[in-house]
C-alpha cells in the first residue's frame, strides 16, 4: 500500500488511542465532566428565565449554544494547548524521525479532537434536553446540521488553534488566548441573544467563529420560531457557511506554512533546552 | 572490493549567530560499522549527529547520508533511518506495545524482501528487555527502560543507519551492559551502521569500531581505540629516583630511555624507577578538565599534541 495512505491508517488508529486514553485518565474527565456540570447547574438555577420576546426557556436555548462553543474550545484552545505541550514534550519530533509522521500525527489529532468535542457535546446534551425539554431532539435535520456545523466549525477553527500553538514558546502565553476567548465567547450570543447587544459588539462577535457555530447548533435544535430573536430574524446558514469558510481557507492556508516552519526548528537539543525551562519553572 | 559509505561528512560547519558549533569537520562511516563521537559537553557531538539526521540545516560543507543530502532527505530516506535522541518525554500516556505497534506501522510500506520492516512489536520488546513492561504506560517507566523504549522506538522500521546520542546516559551498570550487548547485536547480526555519541571513554572503546575525538567543535583524534592508545603510548612518563633526587622525564621511547639513559649511565645509582603509560583515559580526562576550566583552544591543541 502506498506510504500516505498507511500513515493516514496509522493517523487513525493513533487519533482512536489518543481518544481512548481520555476516558481512562482523571484529568480528561474531569474537563469532560466539569464544565458540562457546571453549565447545566447554571441553566437550571436559571431555568424559570425565557428568551426576551418569547415564552420559550433561556436554558433550553442555551443548550445548544453551550455547543458551538466547546467546538470552537476545542478546536482553538485544546489544540493549541496540545500542540504546544506536544511540541514541548519531543512527540512532534518523534513523528517528525518517523516516515509520514506528521501526516500522521495531524490525522490523528483531527480524530482525536472531532471526537473530544463530539463527546463533550453528548455530556451537555443528554442531560440537557432531560433537564429542559423544548430541543428538536427528534427530527433528522436536526443531527444532519448538527453533524454539519460540527464539522465546519472544527474545520474553521483547528488550523487556527494549531498556528497559535505553533507560536507561542510559553505555556502562559496560552493564558493571552484564553482569556480574550472568553470574552468573545460572552458576546456572541452563547448565553444570551446576541441582539440584546449594541451593534457595534454584534459586529464584532460576528466576525469570529464562535458565534456562528453557536448560532448553527442552535438552528439545528431549536423551534424555527427562536430565529425571531437572531440577527435579521433567521438563522443564516448561508452566511454561517460563509464566515466559517473564510476562516477555514485562512487557517487552512496559514496553518501549514507555520507548521512546517515550527516542525523545521524542532530537534533534539530543542526539546531538551525547553525540557530544561520547565524544569526551571517548576522550581526543581 | 569497494567499501560503500553510510555517511559522508566533508568540512561541516555550523554557526549559530557568531558561535562556532561544529568547526570543519570531515569523516566517513563505512557501511556496517560503529562510529563513536566522543567529546565533553558542548563539543559539538549532538550539533553535528543532528545535522545529519537532517533535523538542523548546516551553515557550509557537504554531507551525505546513505546516498542523500539530510537537508534534501525525503520520507523514503527518512525510512531506512533510525534516530534515538538524548531526551523524550513523549506519549506519556501510552502504553509501550500500543506505541511500538503504531509506530511501527508506517515503515511497513518501505519493507523489502531483504529487510522485512518493521520488527515485530512483541520481538522489539523482547530485543531491548521490556517484555515484562510491554503492557505498561509509558509515564510509568523508569529512567533506564524508558530509554530502552527509546532505542526500540529508534530500531522499529529496522534502520540502516542508526543515530544513537547518548544512549546509555542514566543507565545503571547492568543497563548499560545489555544495551551495549544489544548495539553488538544491531551490528553483526541486522547488518546496522551506528553512530553513536557518548562521553563515556569506556562505552566508546567497548562498542566502536572508529573513535572521533570532537573538542571546540574540531576533530583532534580519529582513529580506533585501540590505535589511539598506541599512539598515546610515545608519551610514557617516566620517575626515578639518583642521589636522593627525584627526576620526571617524558621520553618518546621510554624503554630505550631507561635501558640505555639511565641504567647504561647511572647503573646502581637508579631507584624507585616508575614507567607509567599514559593511558587514552588520563589524556582525555585531562582535555575535559581543561576544557571545563575555560581554555578551549589551548585544551584541544595541547592534547593533539599529546596524540600525535
Amino acid at each position: 500500500m502506498n506510504p500516505t495512505m498507511v500513515a493516514i491508517q496509522a493517523g487513525i488508529r493513533r487519533g482512536g488511542i489518543e481518544l481512548r486514553q481520555t476516558f481512562t485518565n482523571f484529568q480528561d474527565l474531569w474537563n469532560y465532566i466539569f464544565l458540562p456540570a457546571l453549565f447545566l447547574a447554571v441553566m437550571y438555577f436559571l431555568r424559570g428565565k425565557t428568551v426576551p420576546g418569547t415564552d420559550f426557556s433561556l436554558s433550553a436555548m442555551t443548550i445548544p449554544s453551550v455547543f458551538g462553543m466547546q467546538i470552537v474550545f476545542a478546536g482553538l484552545f485544546m489544540v493549541a494547548t496540545m500542540l504546544f505541550m506536544e511540541r514541548e514534550d519531543g512527540t512532534l519530533l518523534r513523528a517528525k524521525a518517523t516516515p509520514h509522521g506528521m501526516l500522521g500525527y495531524l490525522v490523528g489529532k483531527i480524530v482525536q479532537i472531532s471526537g473530544m468535542s463530539l463527546v463533550s457535546v453528548v455530556t451537555v446534551l443528554v442531560p440537557g434536553a432531560l433537564l429542559f425539554g423544548g430541543l428538536k431532539l427528534g427530527s433528522p435535520g436536526a443531527w444532519f446540521t448538527l453533524i454539519w456545523v460540527l464539522l465546519l466549525g472544527l474545520v474553521a477553527t483547528m488550523p487556527i488553534g494549531a498556528v497559535v500553538g505553533s507560536l507561542f514558546s510559553n505555556p502562559s502565553s496560552l493564558g493571552f488566548v484564553f482569556v480574550p476567548m472568553m470574552g468573545l465567547i460572552a458576546i456572541s450570543g452563547i448565553f444570551y441573544p446576541i441582539t440584546a447587544f449594541p451593534v457595534w459588539l454584534q459586529w464584532v462577535g460576528q466576525v469570529f467563529p464562535v458565534y456562528w457555530t453557536g448560532l448553527g447548533m442552535r438552528s439545528a435544535f431549536l423551534p424555527d420560531s427562536l430565529a425571531s430573536v437572531e440577527i435579521g430574524g433567521s438563522w443564516r446558514h448561508l452566511e454561517t457557511v460563509g464566515v466559517l469558510g473564510i476562516w477555514a481557507v485562512v487557517g487552512l492556508v496559514l496553518a501549514p506554512v507555520v507548521l512546517r516552519r515550527m516542525a523545521r526548528r524542532e530537534s533534539g537539543s530543542t526539546v531538551d533546552a525547553r525540557r530544561e525551562k520547565a524544569m526551571q519553572r517548576a522550581g526543581w | 572490493m569497494t567499501v560503500n559509505l553510510a555517511v559522508e561528512a566533508v568540512d561541516l560547519v555550523k554557526k549559530f549567530g557568531d558561535t562556532v558549533a561544529v568547526d570543519g569537520v570531515s569523516f566517513v562511516v563505512p557501511e556496517g560499522s560503529v562510529l563513536g563521537l566522543l567529546g565533553p559537553n558542548g563539543a559539538g557531538k549532538t550539533t553535528t549527529i543532528e545535522i545529519l539526521e537532517g533535523f538542523r540545516m548546516r551553515s557550509a560543507g557537504e554531507v551525505g547520508v546513505l546516498g542523500v543530502d539530510p537537508a534534501k532527505g525525503d520520507e523514503a530516506w527518512r525510512a531506512r533511518i533510525g534516530v534515538v535522541l538524548q531526551s523524550w518525554r513523549d506519549h506519556g500516556k501510552w502504553r509501550v506495545m500500543e506505541l511500538l505497534d503504531n509506530l511501527g506501522r508506517y515503515y511497513s510500506p518501505y519493507g523489502t524482501p531483504e529487510r522485512e520492516r518493521p520488527y515485530d512489536a512483541d520481538e522489539l520488546v523482547k530485543m531491548v528487555g521490556l517484555e515484562e513492561h510491554a503492557g505498561k504506560k509509558i509515564s510509568t517507566l523508569s529512567g533506564g527502560q524508558r530509554r530502552r523504549l527509546d532505542v526500540a522506538i529508534g530500531i522499529v522500521g529496522r534502520p540502516e543507519l542508526l543515530f544513537l546520542d547518548e544512549p546509555t546516559a542514566g543507565f545503571d551498570p547492568h543497563a548499560r551492559r545489555e544495551f551495549h550487548d544489544l548495539v553488538h547485536r544491531l551490528s553483526d547480526l541486522e547488518d546496522t551502521t551506528i553512530l553513536l555519541t557518548t562521553h563515556d571513554l569506556d562505552e566508546a572503546e567497548k562498542l566502536a569500531d572508529r573513535i572521533l575525538i570532537l573538542a571546540g567543535g574540531s576533530i583532534i583524534a580519529d582513529g580506533s581505540a585501540d590505535a589511539l592508545s598506541r599512539r598515546m603510548a610515545t608519551n610514557a612518563e617516566v620517575k626515578w629516583t639518583r642521589d636522593g633526587q627525584r627526576f620526571v622525564h617524558a621520553p618518546a621511547d621510554a624503554t630505550r630511555f631507561v635501558r640505555e639513559e639511565l641504567f647504561g649511565q647511572y647503573g646502581d645509582a637508579i631507584s624507585d624507577l616508575e614507567v607509567r603509560r599514559a593511558s587514552l583515559e588520563d589524556a582525555y580526562m585531562s582535555l575535559v578538565q581543561q576544557f571545563e576550566s575555560g581554555q578551549r583552544g589551548s585544551a584541544a591543541r595541547e592534547f593533539e599534541v599529546v596524540v600525535r
